[in-house]
């Protein structure tokens, strides 16, 4: 009866139209249309990978091994065990012809490659044909960028490594280009048979083989991979299958969702702000209402009820448009964003996403609903009446923020579950509510400091000044909410901002500084003595290192599957360089234990990298199985050692002592700091006398890596932009919300004597005051998040950027300003008399 | 005529509102000399408060000719007409209509500010002492009684001395008694600095102490009636 009845009063207050609620629906629908957006690419994307799994990874399922071949037993086993069998090697090479050199990375395959999908030439051929080549000379297909880089033509004679090919055709598309991740040179396609024997995949080079296998379509992939890891005698390889054809696509997509959904979750927190104020503001109006139908009788949990249905069907409504517009908004976007991904994918309409993002909205309208709503139940009648004018006060009955604290709960549980990264989810939290509660304190800190100027000495005879500072420290004003809405989409701006530029700066800027010139890899234990010596022999070269370098997966510790005993670390995961080393290395500088004698040759001793090692959870005394070339080798780790990977120079997280590998077929790395104009014809030496090994140019590898950050600080910003167009939305709502205040007080200003020129300086100073606050507490709750990030996530030193900073402050200003002086632009046009009347 | 400080001639007053145009007040003229204390008196909706937003300049005539201290106001701009209003006017409204944002000292200094006044505060505080409120200076006026509202209301009128004051009933949202306190110091103030007074009231005894009362109906002027 009670329930009827207050869903039959709020549908007649409905009838009134929306308009208070304007800013309540553009806000939830923003944030609800932000996260839908992302999380149905993600879904695109996910469904995507899981729908072309075999034909990212180029088989059903694969077996891959480092540095060697597979032997003739795991060649039967998968003979026996699969309908077909293609074998690839990958290794990275230099592609040289006359003077030009370019860094690639080949994948050398056999006649059944593809096994699945197909391989797009330009000119279109079969793969079978260009890899056959011509006049005597292997075929190969080289991605666009190096016929480019290169200046070659469809048959010009190049060389990969030093051996002979011809480039028959540029490689339009890869079917399973997405399974390798990231790589630092372009690709290069040559048949396999074409390189066997040579120098390039023999023992001790860096070169790594992948078995794809075409399995029937019932195959249970689950029991087929525990056979296979039974069956197969020492189990040295990877295994990836079809549900996971490109896992690194897959993680990357994960987090970066992942991220953009909490940055959403921040702009839904922002548009909470201005839900919040639109209840109160709408709640304001109707506390005559309120106090009629309380003295008509209706009790207090009608009175919620009434305006919960309210607010409840125009959240709905909200939701509702912010679910269509996050579903249409990637079909709209999806030629821009399928072109920008390595995988097939068709962005479509899924349900679980929009789900997903209703949750959210449902939570935090809630969250910032209850408040206002809970506030105008407990008001008694009379006391509405005498304080119609000044808002809701009080704190809601403590049921209701039980509730609340229930649904933050659950809001941030959602978040988890969704996301799948409680770490991240809880950390954002913790980031969303402080900054709320720094910007909540500030606000009050600059309405108290400005109470306190305008009554400074210089505040007076500065009429427009005072009444600016007055306005910002009096009651009733727009200060906190401008300081909150504006301030939390400025603080995940000026976050991102500050993260990506310490990133790159730190990448492009200051690392080349510090980092080799050169890395240099493939070179044979033959080769090492005579390019030692070239190098020593260059005034050009102001430093060099070099090491033995074998690759190794570590598959055990203390006896217990390594994954299980450390938990997924980046170490574990695939293959790691190791080296060797009798001596301990001159600037290795050891924290715990003891390096092994110069003439040791007992049972392998290890020395571990120290944080590593206690991200990992080891101690002096740990055994831990390293699988070098198929072989098991277990060893003690008898010290812990820094290791500094910042400067990209050259960083063993694993070194042996040198009885313990070097007799395993290896080869050596050299790092080589030179100045610029030695570096040409000193790479050209070394070409010309070693043709097989790789010189890699660090200020490419950075800029490869830099244009990957490029990409997620565009993804980002955007994000953190979707949250601040929020925040302006609600400022917007905060302006038109005070419009009648400032008609209001411009009315009884002219009437006092002050014209339209110093109102109008008055109501932009005090919006620029509020705006500034709000930046200036932007830029240090941003600030102190990114360096949290960059110091504990990146391990990196923060230095506080001012471009970015300064950006945001105009930034905040500049939003504050405009749109304060569009909204009492307005006010100042109409009559005082027929405001002032109005108001009678 | 030489001592007529406010003179209206055929003055008219047309809005548009939603109903459509609607003829507020109809060639009205008149006079008010220096010193003068008049009550306009009316029935509900007969042009009262119009006309007395009229010789503020807070309305603008849409026809005739509203001449004040010998300015015609109808060719005023705003600006113009603020700071005409700045040196010589003070006005009272029913609501009191205090800035919500300022305490009951800066409502009074502000006036005064805008005037250029060296010493704003320091007389503002000498107002707001004189209508009996020194102890509420700091408070803001959410927390004030509707009488002290109205008090520093008149405070913030009377504080730059100016030749003419305009009040629009200003005592119809208060009760009687505190309506009487404040009619009392509306006249004290009207007598210290020998302001001109125009008053809007529905009373009969405040209207009763007047110079002249105004009548009028449906926006015409009626009969003057001469009381003292």
């Amino acid at each position: 009866m009670k329930v009827a009845l207050a869903w039959t009063i709020a549908r007649r207050e409905l009838r009134a139209g929306i308009k208070g609620f304007r800013v309540l629906i553009a806000c939830l629908a923003l944030g609800v249309a932000a996260i839908a957006g992302v999380t149905s690419v993600r879904e695109s994307i996910a469904q995507g990978l899981d729908r072309e799994g075999a034909a990212l990874l180029g088989g059903q399922a694969e077996m891959e091994f480092t540095y060697r071949f597979a032997t003739a037993d795991e060649r039967a086993w998968m003979d026996a065990n699969a309908d077909a069998v293609s074998e690839i090697a990958d290794f990275r090479s230099m592609v040289t012809t006359g003077d030009e050199r370019a860094l690639t990375q080949v994948k050398a395959v056999d006649n059944a490659y593809p096994l699945i999908g197909a391989v797009t030439l330009t000119p279109d051929m079969p793969i079978e044909q260009a890899l056959a080549g011509q006049d005597g000379l292997s075929g190969a297909v080289l991605d666009p960028m190096l016929f480019e880089r290169l200046g070659l033509s469809v048959g010009d004679e190049i060389a990969i490594g030093g051996e002979p090919f011809v480039a028959m055709a540029a490689l339009t598309r890869e079917p399973d280009n997405a399974s390798a991740g990231f790589s630092l040179g372009p690709r290069s396609i040559v048949a396999l048979e074409a390189l066997r024997g040579t120098s390039l995949l023999s023992a001790g080079t860096l070169f790594e083989t992948a078995y794809r296998m075409r399995l029937p379509g019932d195959t249970d992939l689950d029991a087929y991979e525990a056979r296979a890891k039974a069956e197969v005698a020492d189990g040295g390889f990877r295994w990836r299958d079809a549900r996971n054809g490109a896992p690194g696509v897959a993680r990357f997509v994960d987090r970066l969702s992942s991220f953009l959904v909490l940055v959403g979750l921040a702009g839904l927190a922002v548009g909470g702000v201005g839900v919040s104020a639109a209840v109160r503001a709408y709640l304001d109006r109707k506390t005559a209402v309120i106090a009629t139908l309380k003295t008509l009788g209706a009790e207090r949990s009608t009175i919620l009820m009434i305006y919960a249905f309210q607010v409840g069907v125009l959240t709905l409504v909200a939701i509702a448009i912010g679910v269509v517009l996050g579903a249409v908004a990637p079909l709209l976007a999806a030629p821009v964003i399928e072109a920008q991904l390595p995988v097939p994918v068709a962005i479509g309409v899924h349900v679980g996403p929009l789900v997903e993002a209703s949750v959210y909205g449902l939570l935090s309208a809630a969250i910032f609903v209850l408040w206002p709503l809970s506030r105008a139940e407990q008001i008694r009648p009379a006391a509405l009446y005498r304080d119609a004018g000044f808002g809701l006060r009080g704190m809601p009955r403590p049921r209701y923020i039980a509730v609340m604290a229930v649904m933050v709960v659950m809001l941030v549980a959602s978040a988890i579950v969704f996301t799948d990264s409680a770490r991240l989810v809880l950390w954002s939290f913790v980031g969303v509510v402080g900054s709320f509660a720094l910007l909540g304190l500030s606000a009050r800190g600059v309405s108290r400091l400005a109470r306190r100027l305008s009554r400074a000495r210089f505040a007076k005879g500065r009429t427009g000044l005072r009444l600016a500072l007055s306005s910002v420290g009096g009651p009733g004003g727009e200060t906190t909410s401008v300081v909150l809405s504006l301030g939390l989409g400025l603080t995940v701006l000026s976050a991102v901002g500050q993260i990506d530029t310490n990133l790159r700066n730190a990448i492009a800027q200051d690392l080349p500084e510090v980092a080799p010139s050169y890395f240099v890899v493939d070179i044979q234990p033959d080769q090492i003595d005579g390019v030692l010596e070239r190098l020593s022999g260059d005034a050009g070269v102001r430093k060099f290192e070099s090491a033995p370098m074998l690759r190794g997966i570590i598959t055990h510790i203390n006896g217990v599957d390594a994954e299980a005993y450390a938990g997924p670390h980046w170490v574990i995961r695939g293959d790691r360089g190791i080296t060797y080393s009798a001596a301990k290395p001159e600037n290795a500088k050891i924290t715990a234990g003891a390096w092994w004698q110069e003439d040791y040759t007992g049972p392998p001793q290890i020395s571990f990298a120290a944080e590593e090692a206690e991200e990992m959870g080891l101690t002096l005394g740990d055994t831990m199985t390293v699988n070098v070339l198929g072989r098991d080798i277990t060893g003690e780790i008898t010290s812990f050692r820094e290791v500094d990977f910042s400067g990209a120079g050259m960083g063993f997280v694993l070194s042996m002592n040198d009885a313990a590998l070097r007799g395993a077929p290896h080869s050596h790395i050299a790092t080589i700091y030179a100045e610029p104009e030695a570096e040409a014809p000193l790479i050209r030496d070394l070409a010309k006398a070693y043709p097989n090994i790789t010189t890699i140019r660090v200020r490419d590898a950075i800029g490869r890596v830099v244009t990957v950050l490029e990409g997620i600080a565009a993804a980002t910003t955007l994000g953190a932009l979707a949250t601040l167009v929020t925040g302006a939305v609600v400022l917007v709502g905060a302006a038109a919300a005070g419009e009648n205040t400032r008609r209001y007080e411009a009315a009884i200003l002219k009437t006092l004597g002050a014209t339209r020129p110093v109102i109008l300086r008055s109501f932009a100073l005090r919006s620029a005051v509020t705006g500034f606050a709000a930046a200036l507490v932007a830029l240090a709750a941003g600030g102190f998040a990114a360096w949290a990030v960059i110091h504990f996530v990146m391990k990196s030193d923060f230095q506080f950027a001012w471009g970015p900073a300064a950006l945001i402050v105009v930034g905040g200003v500049l939003l504050t300003l405009l749109t304060s002086l569009w909204f009492s632009w307005r006010a100042m046009r109409v009559r005082p008399a027929r405001v002032l009347r109005s108001a009678d | 005529m030489s001592d007529a400080i406010i003179s209206l001639s055929g003055a008219n007053l047309i809005l548009d509102g939603n109903a459509g145009r609607v003829e507020i007040l109809h060639d009205i003229s008149l006079d008010v000399m220096r010193g003068e204390t008049v009550g306009l008196i009316g029935p509900s909706g007969s042009g009262k408060s119009s006309l007395l937003m009229l010789l503020g300049g807070l309305e603008q005539a849409t026809g005739g000719i509203v001449t004040v201290l010998g300015h015609d106001l109808t060719s005023m701009d705003e600006d113009q007409l603020a700071r005409f209003r700045r040196d010589h006017m003070g006005v009272v409204f029913q609501s009191f209509h205090l800035i919500p944002t300022m305490t009951a000292l800066e409502n009074v200094a502000t006036p005064l500010e805008l005037a250029g006044a060296p010493d704003a505060f320091a007389r503002a505080r000498a107002e707001l002492e004189a209508v009996g409120l020194a102890a509420r200076m700091d408070h803001y006026p959410s927390q004030m009684s509707g009488g002290e509202q109205q008090r520093v209301a008149l405070a913030r009128a009377a504080a730059p001395r100016p030749e003419i004051l305009l009040a629009d009933e200003p005592t119809g949202n208060l009760d009687g008694t505190t309506g009487e306190a404040i009619i009392e110091l509306l006249f004290g103030l009207r007598d210290r600095h020998g302001s001109t007074l125009v008053m809007v009231t529905h009373a009969p005894e405040l209207a009763g102490r007047c110079d002249r009362v105004i009548r009028l109906r449906d926006g015409h002027l009626e009969p003057a009636e001469v009381i003292a």
